[in-house]
């Protein structure tokens, strides 16, 4: 193994304090994410060094909120990779409605699109009254966006063609009303939504559920910290339960892939066997 | 002279010009090939498929976490970008576009440069946009090989020059000479 060069050691002591000043724990992600989006605020800022950020980070609280945020990449859409979903209605509907009550937890749930994406989704097969979704993030500025279920109007015409393309039953604009900036997601699809604060490396089992979703959150951690989460995950999932990842992460490392059978591979969606 | 790996950065007029280039490399070819090619976001990548068809190396996607080995050329997935880890394993990002692009080639040559420093040869085809200029610049700063496609030999030849003017690149190649000069380089 090489010697670090500086920069990484820099970069190792600044996750260092973040994890103990703030409880963040970033140590395990991956190495070339964390490094570029340490660089990103580093040059936005003005700085030179990453050391010259450790003295910011600890004793400007405002700066380490930024820092913070960068660290967590919250880009998302509503109805992201349209034929997942549309799998979601062919082979995963026809499991959760052989349950009276449903929960289902969305894992990184960023600014919640995914979320109300889900809550469309079973409003139309008739499942929303007997769902709770639990949606999960570490990003409490993310969850509080996620609440109000605002979004800006220029990307209605993208989130449209996702929803059409996802096999939607309905006209995408009956779950919003939208003024000149902005459109507001329904109080209906709102009302079976939990928002919760969980941090999938810090934080605990979260509940037991029917249906897990983490999509490209995962991809951000290293192996052995995939694992650990793959755990969490399986100990949640009640035996049957199904497992959505994101449409370019896998099972292909985690110990726990035999645990699991297919129900749609090429969407990665997998079933906890009994 | 110790070359580890390639990357290739290519926007539009991108498959013409890899397939100028690609088959032309022997099965033994030493170094593992990795590319970032601009394509809509929704592309299934079929066009891989093909590329593989026609390839004397094995042609796939890149997953995330796998191993970087020779005998591959692997190409960025569409809508994440990809960056390259020192263990010469692939991360995937949905992190914003980054000038437009989404995966970006300076994303991927960025990355490579901290993995592979010297060890990189970087390489920059034709294309509309200026993505790639500041990742070709990172490799030369590491002590990698970078080699431009002539611009004059280029389908759109905005991405070459805007890589030609941001450092002092190695080779300006026409297009079919590339692939003989990246047989002889290893
Ligand atoms: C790229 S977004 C994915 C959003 C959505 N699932 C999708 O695929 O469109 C990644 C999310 O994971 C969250 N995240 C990252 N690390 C986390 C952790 N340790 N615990 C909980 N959430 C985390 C980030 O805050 C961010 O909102």
């Amino acid at each position: 193994m090489a010697a670090k060069d500086s920069t990484e050691i820099e970069i190792d002591l600044l996750l260092e304090a973040i994890y103990q000043k703030y409880g963040y724990d970033f140590r395990q992600y991956s190495d070339a994410h964390i490094k570029r989006r340490i660089m990103n605020r580093m040059v936005l800022s003005g700085y030179n060094t990453v050391s010259e950020m450790q003295f910011q980070l600890l004793h400007n609280k405002s700066f380490a909120n930024d820092l913070l945020h960068d660290l967590s990449i919250t880009v998302t859409e509503m109805f992201r990779d349209p034929n997942f979903y549309r799998s979601v209605r062919e082979k995963i509907v026809p499991i959760l409605k052989t349950y009276p009550f449903i929960k289902i937890w969305h894992a990184g749930c960023s600014t919640g699109e995914e979320a109300y994406s889900m809550a469309i989704l079973l409003t139309e097969e008739g499942l929303m009254e007997r769902t709770t979704i639990y949606a999960t993030d570490f990003n409490q500025r993310a969850l509080d966006e996620a609440k109000q279920g605002i979004f800006s109007n220029n990307l209605i015409k993208e989130y449209t063609s996702n929803y059409q393309a996802s096999g939607g039953r309905s006209a995408f604009s009956d779950y919003y009303t939208a003024d000149d900036n902005m459109a507001i997601i329904g109080q209906n699809l709102k009302k079976n939504i939990v928002w919760a604060n969980h941090n999938l490396v810090t934080d605990s089992v979260f509940a037991e559920v029917h249906m897990i979703l983490c999509r490209n959150v995962l991809i951000y951690f290293k192996r052995e910290l995939q694992n650990k989460v793959h755990r969490m995950f399986y100990e949640s999932l009640i035996n049957g339960g199904v497992l959505c990842l994101g449409s370019k992460e896998g099972m292909y490392f985690s110990e726990l892939k035999d645990a699991y059978q297919d129900l749609d591979p090429r969407q990665k969606i997998f079933k906890k066997k009994y | 002279m110790g070359y580890e790996a390639i990357v290739i950065g290519v926007s539009s007029g991108g498959l013409n010009a890899l397939m100028k280039i690609l088959p032309f490399l022997p099965e033994n070819y030493p170094c593992p090939i990795v590319v970032v090619q601009h394509v809509s976001p929704r592309s299934d990548g079929y066009w891989i498929e093909s590329m593989n068809r026609t390839c004397n190396l094995n042609v796939k996607e890149a997953d995330e976490k796998e191993k970087i080995e020779r005998g591959n050329i692997y190409m960025a997935p569409a809508n994440y970008h990809l960056l390259v880890e020192k263990d010469k394993t692939f991360s995937l990002s949905t992190e914003a576009r980054v000038n437009f692009a989404r995966p970006s080639i300076d994303v991927l040559f960025g990355s490579a440069a901290d993995a592979y420093g010297d060890g990189l040869i970087g390489l920059i085809l034709t294309g509309s946009n200026s993505d790639g200029a500041i990742g070709l610049r990172k490799i030369k700063e590491e002590g990698g090989l970078t080699i431009v496609q002539d611009p004059e030999t280029a389908e759109s030849p905005s991405m070459p020059l805007y890589a030609i003017s941001a450092s002092s690149v190695d080779h300006i190649l026409p297009l079919d000479e590339i692939s003989g000069f990246l047989k002889g380089l290893v």
